[in-house]
This record gives structure tokens, C-alpha cells and sequence, in this order.
């Protein structure tokens, strides 16, 4: 039996497969969001230091991080779109940006209001909040670009330029921000103590496991529109349930 | 028809622009006086306080020269793509990147050079020391060239697309900011008495590298655009 | 800890409940434009089909 490992990559069977997909990432997310907060509001124990403020971090912390994960799988997709030229790795990129905009938006916000409590400032020129800061910029430049080319693959293609690009320049802006921060603070957002709790662990991971099957499962959901919008001329899409009502 | 050599090519483009240029003089001109005005524009914003515009001076007249590249970027491959000038670049069996790299160096002389020859004017009005004038003068020198070079790789994305010149920034700037910084950090060293020296070598780091790859990724933009 | 305890997080209400709400309305937010591009993808799709049988 020979495996068609390709067999997924037109969009044509893409589409049925990631429709499958989706109850089984949303539903363990969702139980894994609750789980992740009981643990982390009713079994955690209240930090020495920053009292019931840091309990902020079990959405910061996995916001944070996926947002930088889901900036790099993007441009992965993108730079595969543009050197294999297919239109599914492109319709990926595409689909994970708003994703990965509004968690660094999240992760933004919730920093900053874990920030004023803690340090006293509604904004800390921490070196990873202004770098996070930042990665919300290249994605919203992805984004804006993307929208104001109307050639499908021209968008497609001069996106993976720019998301390629900005992945390249993400250690160098992440490294210059750092240098910048040390001259002017020295400080980092830090937890008291070098060892969390095991229950803070394990809230932090169940949070961040929750976070990234909800991403991938909303993902799978925009890519579908994003298929049926660019394939809509094709035959497969004519014998489509939802076409023909 | 005599065989060009590179170096030839390059010096070719580069006349031709700074000729077109010098036709339409008053499009350098503009740039200048943007950068003029927005650094004047600080002080009248914040007040007068010798110690504070001292302090803001570096960040005030670098922040100025990155919004006053910005604008000027859009233009760089614009009126070649209109009149078909650009097209016929591509198809040229020469070096696209080192074609690429002219009208960046073009640009520059036109964009980046007025902007390091007019910082000092500005400086004095921030009543900066002599010291720290003269290090703003030379990372300006360093650092508007990568400006130019990165905004390149942004001006080539962004062809024949409305949203022009905003466009480019929101790609642009982010790029840009560790130029700002180390721009910055450089005078701040030595307004705090601090060798400049690590500042600067990052910068000097940083422009050798985008000249190596950038003009490269440009010329793929371009192709990526003109398809 | 009590219920009570629970909704003043010891007077850090604010920044607790500020960040996990605007988190949840972002995700439930996103959610719901999904949902709805979805909707209008195969809208568009049916007022195609409806203009090619018209002819």
C-alpha cells in the first residue's frame, strides 16, 4: 500500500479533513480551560509577593508564547507557499495571522495589567513587552499587506516575503530591545523565587495546552472560509454539501 | 555595443536617478524641510528646558530622519514601474540585485546624505555639545543607509499598491527599530562619558548585512510584483 | 478560598478580572468572526451557484 503523503495538500481534500478535525481540537481545549483555571484560581497557592495579581500569568504566559510559536509557523507556511508554490501552505499563513495578532494583543494587555499592580507602571519597557510589542506590528504589517493586494498570489507571495523577512529580523529586534532595556531599567518580570509551585505548573500548562488546541482549532475553521473563497470557481467545490444547500 | 562592466551598470542608474531627481528638486527639498519641521516641532511640544531637549535631542533628530526616509521610499521604484523603465531592468541579463542596489545608493545620496548634512543645524537647536553632535552625525551616516536599504525591500513589496506611503512604513519601521536604537544608545553613551564604540559597531554590523542580503530580497519582491 | 475571596482577589479585582475578561471577550470575539466569515463564504458561494442557473 503505498502512502500518498500529498494527498492533504490541495485544498480539495484539505478541506474535508480539516472539518473532521476541528471537534477534536475544540472540545479538549475547552475542558482544558477549565481545568487550567480551577487549578489555577482554586488549587494555586497565593504568591508571597505579588498576591493574587500574578495569577495573570496562566493567560499571559501561554498568550505570549503562542503568539511568537504561530508567528514562526506562519512564515514556515508562507516560505513554503512561495518556494513549493503551493496555495494551501500560502492559505495557512493567511489564516494564522489574525490568530496570532490578537494573542499578541492579549498577552499585551494582560502584561500590562499584571504590570501596574507589580511594578507600579501601566506600561514596563520590559525588553519582551516591547519586543512582543513589536511582533504585533509585523503582523498587523503582514495583515495590512495581504488585504491591499487584490491578486490572490501576489498576496500570497509578497507576504512570505515580508513574514520571512520579519521572522529573520525577530532575534536582531528581540536582541536590540534587550540591549536597549538593560541600558535604561536592568529590571526583568521575573515570578518571586526561582521554583514555582507545582500547582502553578501545572495551571501554566494546562492553559498553554488549552490555548494551543484552540488555535489550531480556529485556525482549521478560517482556513475552510478562506478555501472556499479562493476555490470557488473549481468543480470540487460545486458538489460541495454546503453549495448545494 | 560596448560590454558594461558592473561597477559601470551601477554607475549608469545611479546618474540617471540623481538626474531625474534633480529635475524635480523640489521632492529632495520636501524631505528636508519635513525633517526640519518635526524635529522643531518637540520643543514647541514639550518646553524649553535646556536639560530635557539635551536629553531628547538624539531620540527627537533620529526619530525625524526615520519618518522623513519613510516618505521618501514610496518613490524609489515608482516612476520607473510607471513609465516601464523597471520591466525592462528585469529583463536585462544583468544582476538585478546590483541594479537594485544603485537606485538604493541613488536614494540615499538623495534622501539619507541631506538629512546627515543638516543634523548638526538641528542639534545646535537642542543646544547638543559638540561631542555628542558629532556622534549623532555619524550614526546618522551609518544608520540612514539601512534605512534606505530596508525600506527598499518595503517600497518593492508595496508597487502600484493605493495606501503608498503608509503603507511602507507600517512594513518599515518595525524593521527599522533597532537602527533607532543603537542610533540612540550610541549618543547616550556619550552624553553619559561612555565610549560609543559597542553602539556604533552594531550599527556598522547591521548595515553590512542588510547590504548583503537586502538588494537580493528587493530584486525577489520585485519579480514577486511585476508577475 | 472562598467565593468571596474569588471575586476580590484580594483587592487585585481589577487586574485580575480586566485581563481574563478582555481575554475571554478576544477569543470569544474571534470565535465569532470566524463563524461569520464562514457565513458569508458560502453565502457568496450560493449567489454564484443562483447567477450561474439564472442564465
Amino acid at each position: 500500500m503505498t502512502i500518498n503523503w500529498f494527498k492533504y495538500s490541495a485544498p480539495s481534500s484539505f478541506y474535508g479533513l480539516a472539518g473532521k478535525l476541528i471537534p477534536w481540537f475544540a472540545w479538549p481545549a475547552g475542558v482544558l480551560f477549565c481545568v487550567g483555571l480551577y487549578i489555577g484560581f482554586f488549587v494555586a497557592p497565593t504568591d508571597a509577593v505579588q498576591s493574587e495579581a500574578y495569577r495573570i500569568i496562566f493567560i499571559h504566559v501561554p498568550a505570549s508564547i503562542l503568539s511568537m510559536i504561530i508567528y514562526i509557523v506562519m512564515a514556515g507556511y508562507a516560505a513554503l507557499g512561495l518556494i513549493f508554490n503551493t496555495r494551501l501552505s500560502s492559505m495557512m499563513a493567511t489564516a494564522l495571522a489574525p490568530t496570532g495578532a490578537l494573542l499578541a494583543f492579549v498577552s499585551l494587555w494582560t502584561g500590562a495589567l499584571w504590570g501596574k499592580p507589580t511594578w507600579g507602571a501601566w506600561w514596563v519597557w520590559d525588553a519582551r513587552l516591547t519586543s512582543e510589542l513589536i511582533l504585533l506590528f509585523l503582523y498587523l504589517g503582514f495583515i495590512s499587506l495581504q488585504a491591499s493586494i487584490d491578486d490572490p498570489r501576489r498576496a500570497d507571495r509578497a507576504g512570505a516575503l515580508l513574514a520571512i523577512v520579519g521572522s529573520v529580523n525577530v532575534p536582531i529586534i528581540y536582541f536590540s530591545v534587550q540591549w536597549w532595556n538593560t541600558l535604561h531599567q536592568g529590571s526583568t518580570i521575573k515570578l518571586s523565587g526561582t521554583s514555582m509551585h507545582i500547582a502553578m505548573q501545572q495551571a501554566m500548562f494546562a492553559m498553554f495546552m488549552a490555548l494551543w488546541l484552540y488555535v489550531i482549532a480556529v485556525v482549521l475553521m478560517r482556513v475552510r472560509s478562506i478555501i472556499l473563497e479562493r476555490e470557488r470557481n473549481t468543480q470540487w467545490v460545486t458538489e460541495l454539501k454546503e453549495y448545494q444547500q | 555595443m560596448s560590454k558594461l562592466s558592473p561597477f559601470g551598470l551601477m554607475g549608469l542608474v545611479i546618474v540617471r536617478d540623481l538626474t531625474l531627481a534633480m529635475r524635480r528638486r523640489a521632492d529632495v527639498m520636501t524631505i528636508l524641510i519635513f525633517f526640519v519641521m518635526v524635529s522643531s516641532l518637540f520643543p514647541l511640544a514639550v518646553g524649553t528646558e535646556a536639560d530635557l531637549l539635551r536629553k531628547m535631542a538624539p531620540g527627537v533628530v533620529w526619530v525625524a530622519a526615520l519618518l522623513a526616509s519613510m516618505l521618501s521610499l514610496s518613490r524609489m521604484f515608482s516612476s520607473d514601474y510607471l513609465d516601464g523603465t523597471l520591466e525592462q531592468m528585469i529583463i536585462v541579463p544583468h544582476s538585478l540585485s546590483m541594479l537594485v542596489l544603485s537606485k538604493i545608493i541613488a536614494h540615499w545620496m538623495l534622501s539619507g546624505l541631506p538629512l546627515v548634512l543638516i543634523a548638526p543645524v538641528l542639534g545646535l537647536q537642542f543646544d547638543m555639545s559638540g561631542q555628542a553632535l558629532m556622534i549623532l552625525v555619524v550614526t546618522l551616516l551609518l544608520g540612514t543607509p539601512v534605512l534606505s536599504i530596508i525600506g527598499a525591500i518595503g517600497a518593492a513589496l508595496t508597487l502600484g499598491l493605493r495606501g503608498g506611503g503608509v503603507l511602507i512604513s507600517l512594513l518599515v519601521l518595525p524593521l527599522c527599530i533597532p537602527v533607532l536604537i543603537f542610533g540612540t544608545g550610541a549618543v547616550a553613551q556619550v552624553l553619559d562619558g561612555v565610549s560609543a564604540a559597542a553602539n556604533l559597531s552594531l550599527l556598522g554590523a547591521l548595515l553590512l548585512m542588510s547590504l548583503l542580503f537586502a538588494p537580493w530580497v528587493t530584486a525577489q519582491a520585485l519579480r514577486i510584483s511585476l508577475e | 478560598m472562598s467565593w468571596a475571596d474569588f471575586f476580590v482577589m484580594k483587592g487585585y479585582a481589577l487586574y485580575v478580572w480586566g485581563s481574563y475578561g478582555v481575554a475571554i471577550a478576544v477569543f470569544v470575539l474571534e470565535i465569532v468572526l470566524v463563524c461569520h466569515r464562514r457565513k458569508i463564504s458560502i453565502h457568496q458561494l450560493r449567489l454564484m451557484r443562483d447567477a450561474k442557473t439564472g442564465i
